[in-house]
This record gives C-alpha cells, structure tokens and sequence, in this order.
C-alpha cells in the first residue's frame, strides 16, 4: 500500500512493505543518500535524520510510523541556498575526514541546538555520544557546535 | 626513469586534447560542463583545459586522510593555481598511477607512503605542466621563458603582456613530446601552498550530504546484494534451502559464491529479508573449535619455542645469565577489527566494453587482478573505478567484498552493488593480529638496560597478501615497533619472532604492527624506570644519549605537558615515544582513574615528520589516530568462540565515543628531516602512555589490551 511522506517539504509516495526501515526508503528507494547506513541497530548513529523535530535513528524506524510527521534528512538542512550555521562551522572548523558519519552528526547537533541553545561540553557529550566518528573527529564537532551556538545568539 | 614518464605522459596528451573526456571514469565533482572543452595533459597527473580549469588526477584513495587536498597543494605548488580552480579525481587501476621506481609496483594507499611517494613526482608534475605553458607562452611572446612569471592560473610576460593558461592550452598541447627542460623545483622559501593550512576541497560535499561514497553509488537496473558467510573461519555450506529466501518480494536471485550464499534483490532490505529467510547447514571446517582462551595458551607456549631473528646485536642470553638485576613481563594484544563506518561494498558490471568495478578501495591493482581472475578478462578490459571512502584504516586495502561483487555480476547478468552489514565486517575481517610477548632485560648497577631480550608469538600478514616480502622466515610487520627497531642505545639486544598460523585472518590495520608492539616496547621501558628508581621521562633521556633528534622531540613534549609541574588532585601522566613510518611522535597522557575506570583527560602529541604538506590535515590525523588507538586501549577487543567471532555490532565491539575523546594537543617541531608518514603514527604511543598513566596512579601494571580486561 503506497505510503505518503512529508521529506524536506515535500511529498513523497512510496510503495514498499510498511515495516521497511525509513532509511533504506530514503537511500534505495527516493535516491537521498546523504543520509548513511552505518550499524542497522541503532547504535552508530550515523542514519540520524529529524521526525517530528527530533533526532531519530532511521535504520531502526518502520517506514510506516513516519505517515504523517515531518521528516527531515541532511539534504535538507539548510533552509535556501545558504548553509545551516552548523554546517557552516563544520567547514570552519575543517571538521570531516572520511565524512560517512557527518550527516548524522550534524543532524543530532541540529536537535541538540534547538533544545539547548547554548549546551556545554557535557550537553554536547550526553547529545551526541550516540554517534561513532571512526576518524575521531569529536574534539572538532565539540568546537563547531559551540561554535554555531555562539554565533546564532 | 622519472623523465620517461613525463615523456610519455607528453604523448598521451595529444590523445587527451582530442577527446577531452574520458569514458569511464568516476568523479568524486564532475564537472560535465568542462568535458567538451580542449585540453592540455602534459602527464598523467595534471590537464588544464581552455578555460583554465585544472584536473589533478591522484593516484591514492581519499579515505578522510587529506590526500585529495593534500597531493593537490603538492601539484598546485609547483603549477601556481589555487586549490578553487582545481578539480580532484582518483585515477582508475592503471600502470601509469604507479610511480616510476616506486617500491609497491601497484596502486595502494597504505603503509601512510601517500605524501611521501608522491612528494617529488607531483611537484615535478606540476613543474612540467607549467614550463610547457610558459614555453608556449614565450614562443608566442616572442620573449625568453625567464621572463615569464606565473601566479594563480596566469602567465605575467614583459611589457604586461597576461593571458590565462587556458589561452595556452593548444599552443602548449602542440608542443607534446618536447622536454619541457629542465624541471626545478621551487625552494621551501617561495612555498605559497605547501605548509599551509589550506581548507580541505572534500569538506563542503561532506557536512550537505552530497559526497558521493561507495555505497551511494546507482546504476540504471543495480540490484544489491547480502551474503550470508559460515560463521567459522574456513567453513563452508553443507546444504542449502533456498525457497524460502526466494519466495521473498523484492529477491532477484539466490546465489553460491566462493564466500558463502548470496541473496540479491532489489534494494538492501528485501535481501536481508531473504538472506534471514536462508536455511544453510554449513559444514564448519578446521577452526570450528578455535577460542581467544584456547589461543592464548597456544600463543604462551609459543613464547618457549625459537623464532625468526629480527635483530641480534652483541650478546643478550649472556649479559642475562650474569646480570644482578632482570625484570621480566609479558603482553598480551587481542584481534581487532577495522570498522570502518561506511560498511563494506562493492559495485560491478559487465557489459561489452569489460567489467567496471565502483568501489572505496585502497587497492585498485589488486582489485582489478581479482576482477580478471573471476572474469577470465585481461587487466585492460578491467575498469576500476574509486569512490569516496567513508574510511578505510586498512580493511579496503582487501579485494574480498570486490570479488563477490564481480563474482555476483557475472552469475546475475546484472550489475550488482554487494553491501556487508556491519555484523558481517565484524565477523568476517582480516584482524589486527592477536600477539603476545615477552621481554626480559639485564640492568647494569645504575638501573640502565644492558641487555634486552624478546619473543614475539604473532600470526603473519604477509604470508596470505605479499609472501615475497617475508624474508628468512621473518615477517617484519610483525616486528615493527618492538626491540628489533626502539631507538634506545642498548648494547645487547636479541628479537625473534615465532609466526602463529592458527586460522584466523589477520591484516593490516592503522599502524600495523607498531600498534600492539609499540604498546609492549613503551611500558616495558617505562618498567624498566620504575626498576631503576628513574622519571620515565629522565630515564628515555638517558637511553636516547645518542638520539638529539628523539630526544629533542621528548623534551618538547615533555614541556608542551607541563611533565615537571604538579597535577591536580587524582590525575596521573604517562608518556610514550614512538618511531613509525619515517616520523616520530611522543605523547603524554593526563589520566584519572575511578574503581577501575580509567579516564583520559589530555593527550599532548608531539610530532617530528619532517617538512609539513598541511599542518591542519596534520592536526586532524593526529587526533583520529589518538582517538583510533584509545577504543583498543580501553575496550575494543575480538574474541573466538567456537570458531566464531563473538562480538557482532558497535554494542559488543566498542569503539571511542564523544564523551570518551580527551582533549589533544599537537605540537610540530620544524624539521628539515625526511619526509615522514602521518596518517598511521598517532596511533602506536597512546595505548602505553594511558598504561603508564594508570601505573603512576595506581602502582599497578596492565600489560593486557584492552586495558578493561586487565585488572585482575
């Protein structure tokens, strides 16, 4: 039965069994493959997009309980032509090696700014100890999220 | 030989003029509006076309190590173009991306040889590509080439005369096969690029999704694949039962492939769908009763066998036997795995021209000789094409995942992207070889070490991937970073090493060998401090007499850290000096330590790799490798049970996580040394400088990895 989701903004009807996970939905089947499989059980977190505003591991989540809520993936992010100003401190702070896990990073970082908008070091520790960098890029994520938090003010 | 290459390249050119795009080749940022537009290629790295946009055609994998950036300054340097008017691509397997009188006679990226192989050949390329347009140029001129001076993309003649280099592209490609003259290089002083912080150029595809890696790679009519392995080592499948599998919508086909049975469909779901829908009786093979306990007594008595000599110097068995004070331990160091985060993949088609293979791989000749193999093609019908890696640490320098996904091409008729889940790379690696040794040493009345002697039991890497390169029964990535090579002046020193073949498959991962012998080697000199009554740092000092290159960098580190001023209240430090591929690095570590929970605060790195391509780049390798080699300090570990790996996914395999990333700090030393590796020698000193952190705070000594297991 085709199921209809609201990614970006904009709708998208996909037919495909109701329990496949929303991330191999995005990646095979509407071709968005910013967001990245990297454990299938949620615990690498780099298929992190936002339903509903919150920061959610896609590989775990049936495609059918996204009916109807807002989901948003890295490639949309930015609202327009400009950067997010996470993303934007990610390139300032020359953040990404490989990169495979960095969508997923900025999208839990773009979760944890709206909740708290100024976080400390151990808000950003708490809010994103659930995404792996196998690069070992976290001391620069921790300075780009703080950051963009400084420069949103 | 280097000039030959150039002049080949030259030839070439002409042909690369005329078509101006070359089929087959996967861009990691195309740019299609350059592809009808003539073009300069002078050799085989560099083209410039009419409109002044330059391609730098690498011979490396881009694997989050910087190469795409940090080669192209290499070029940039010599060419005088910005890094923004430069387009980076990986070059396909061919013979013309190895080096001439390069020692890997194929195309690799590993053993952290990117910028030092690449160092001279890509500057001169960039050279030969400028003195052409400024030979092209001057004839127009009319002027002599010494009067031209170039800078970001533009030729500056007399009389103010300035053109673009896209202006000289034909009247340069004209000149094909010309000596360009000879090719001087610029002197460090009038660097504008190299030793520069220059942005990376992967990064801004990198933080909006739009990196093209290898799994993200589609084709019109791409099925995926799963394979379901024997979970033993070596096993094979008895019996299978397919209908059920193929009675799953979306399931193409159901396959036996020399790696056990694929399942292949129309996206990853429905194939793992089927693949859990398989019924396989497997026939478990020789290691079915392979554990890490039994191995660990296997390797113990290894310990009292004779091994392969890796260095015998003066007399170590008799400065032992007459020595009034000895000290004695033994290290043990567990399997592990790579883990990169992008998953294992590999894509493949066949169709009239040959067989294409899309993968992230660090071995692109290798790949492409299995490719040929399976398909019975020749290597020149055989296209590999490299993606972005979403990391690599040694574990995409293997062809496995390439040859099923050729292998599946050519059962299905199809192309075919084979994707390993992150169970399967975990359970089916070429670890990082377990290994456990033993060291004794005699010290003299002062406490300084007169004999050293050590056994190391460790399985071989060569012997599966490069047998030619054992030699005299020695494997020397299994000796790397042990006694056979520390630099402290000891006058009797006697290493061997008994090679294990116990069937489980080991490989190169990040730092090879001088990442577990670099542990044993650093907290055994640190034991050896601890016996002389000496600070770890005072005693490195003393053994270093003859070493101002090593001991220079220690006393660097040793001041960056603040090693003489008090700590606060429950933190300890421990330090590491480490040697491996052509640098050298000293770490101290800040610890504190909590029922057993050991925390690391602060990691002062500092580095001596001779001259610097990106310092920035630097920076970032030293932290991933401190962060690389942390999980495995304190809880990455493979264990066998049964003949099986018992870990299965990032909850059982631990990796380092955010709030476990200490504070790093790098300091470069200025060096006009030899150019030496950066990529892997983060990672050897930081396991023995926590361990020797957790000694001074706690008087006790961990001589197991990861730390975790060790408390007894």
């Amino acid at each position: 039965m085709p199921i209809t989701l609201d990614i970006n903004g904009k709708k998208r009807v996909v037919d495909v069994s109701p329990e496949t996970p929303l991330l191999w939905v995005l990646r095979d089947t509407l071709g968005l493959t910013g967001t990245k499989f990297g454990c299938g059980m949620a615990q690498c977190g780099a298929c992190t997009v936002h339903v509903g505003g919150a920061a959610t591991r896609s590989c775990v989540l049936p495609v059918a309980a996204c009916a109807g809520q807002k989901i948003v993936t890295i490639e949309g992010l930015a609202q327009g032509p400009t950067h997010h100003p996470l993303q934007q401190a990610w390139i300032e702070a020359q953040v990404p090696q490989c990169g495979w896990c960095q969508s997923g990073q900025l999208m839990a970082a773009a979760a944890l700014l709206q909740r708290t908008p100024h976080p400390s070091d151990a808000d950003i520790d708490d809010a994103m100890s659930g995404n792996i960098c196998r690069c070992g890029t976290y001391e620069r994520i921790r300075l780009a999220v703080k950051k963009a938090a400084g420069g949103g003010k | 030989v280097r000039r030959r290459q150039f002049l080949v390249g030259a030839l070439t050119g002409g042909t690369a003029l005329m078509v101006g795009f070359r089929i087959g080749r996967a861009r990691a940022n195309p740019a299609p509006a350059a592809s009808k537009r003539a073009r300069f290629q002078p050799n085989a790295f560099v083209s410039v076309d009419e409109a002044g946009l330059v391609t730098v055609t690498l011979p490396k994998s881009e694997m989050g190590q910087g190469v795409n950036t940090a080669l192209t300054q290499l070029v940039a340097e010599e060419l005088d173009v910005d890094l923004a008017a430069i387009q980076v691509e990986t070059a396909d397997a061919d013979p013309r991306y190895v080096y001439a009188g390069a020692q890997m006679k194929f195309m690799l990226t590993g053993g952290s040889s990117s910028t030092r192989t690449s160092w001279l050949p890509l500057r001169e390329a960039g050279a030969a590509a400028r003195a052409l347009l400024v030979a092209a140029a001057a004839a127009a001129w009319k002027c002599a080439p010494s009067e031209i001076h170039t800078e970001s993309g533009k030729l500056l003649g007399p009389h103010g005369k300035q053109a673009s280099y896209g202006e000289f592209v034909r009247a340069a490609s004209d000149m094909q096969g010309k000596q360009p003259g000879e090719i001087k290089l610029k002197e460090p002083a009038q660097w504008k690029r190299i030793g520069k912080p220059l942005a990376r150029v992967d990064v801004p595809a990198k933080v909006d999704g739009s990196a093209k890696f290898g799994l993200d790679l589609q084709l019109p009519g791409l099925l995926t694949a799963v394979v379901e392995r024997c979970p033993a080592f070596g096993g094979r499948v008895a019996k299978l039962d397919a209908s059920k599998a193929k009675a799953v919508k979306g399931v193409r086909h159901v396959v036996e492939i020399a790696s056990g049975v694929a399942v292949v469909a129309d996206g990853y779901w429905p194939a793992m769908q089927g693949r859990k829908a398989l019924e396989v009786s497997w026939d478990f093979g020789p290691n079915a009763n392979l554990s890490t306990s039994g191995l660990e007594k296997t390797f113990d008595e290894a310990l009292a066998k004779t091994g392969a000599v890796a260095r015998h110097q003066g007399d170590a068995d008799g400065a032992l036997a007459s020595a009034k004070k000895k000290v004695e331990a033994t290290y043990r160091l567990p399997y592990l795995a790579h883990s990169p985060l992008e998953p294992l993949n590999a894509t493949a088609k066949i169709d009239a021209a040959g067989c294409h293979v899309w993968a992230p791989t660090q071995a692109q000749t290798f790949s492409q000789q299995v490719a040929a193999k399976i398909t019975g093609l020749p290597l020149e019908k055989i296209f590999v094409h490299t993606t972005l890696l979403g990391g690599g640490f040694g574990r995409r320098g293997e062809t496995d995942f390439v040859a099923e996904a050729v292998e599946l091409a050519k059962a299905t008729k199809s192309p075919v992207k084979v994707v390993w889940s992150r169970e399967d790379e975990i359970q089916h690696g070429f670890y990082r070889p377990m290994m456990t040794t033993r060291i004794s040493a005699a010290l003299d009345a002062s406490g300084m070490p007169i004999a050293w002697r050590q056994r190391i039991a460790s399985p071989s890497i060569f012997q599966r991937v490069l047998p030619q390169f054992i030699q005299n029964g020695l494997d020397r990535t299994s000796v790397d970073g042990s006694g056979a090579d520390m630099p402290y002046g000891i006058p009797n020193v006697h290493v061997d090493c008994v090679q294990m073949d116990v069937g489980v498959p080991v490989g190169f991962w990040r730092s090879v060998g001088h990442s577990s012998n670099g542990f044993a080697t650093e907290c055994f000199v640190d034991e050896l401090a601890a016996a002389a009554g000496m600070d770890p740092v005072a005693y490195r000092r003393k053994l270093l007499a003859d070493k101002p290159r090593e001991r220079a960098l220690l006393d660097l580190c040793a001041e960056k850290a603040g090693w003489s001023k008090p700590l606060a209240k429950g933190r300890t430090r421990g330090v590491a000096l480490h040697g491996s591929f052509g640098s050298l690095v000293a770490q101290i570590a800040e610890i504190s330590v909590e029922n057993k929970a050991i925390k690391v605060h602060r990691v002062v790195c500092a580095v001596d790799c001779g001259p610097v391509v990106n310092p920035d780049i630097l920076e970032a390798q030293i932290q991933g490798g401190i962060a690389f080699g942390l999980g495995p300090t304190l809880k990455s570990l493979i264990t066998l049970e049964k003949g099986r790996v018992t870990q299965s996914n990032f909850h059982d395999y631990e990796v380092l996580r955010m709030a476990e990333m200490p504070h790093v700090e790098v300091h470069i030393v200025p060096s006009t040394e030899k150019l030496g590796g950066i990529g892997e020698v983060g990672v050897p000193p930081v396991a023995p400088a926590v361990a020797n952190a957790v000694f001074a705070a706690t008087k006790k000594r961990l001589r197991r990895l990861p730390l975790s297991s060790a408390w007894s």
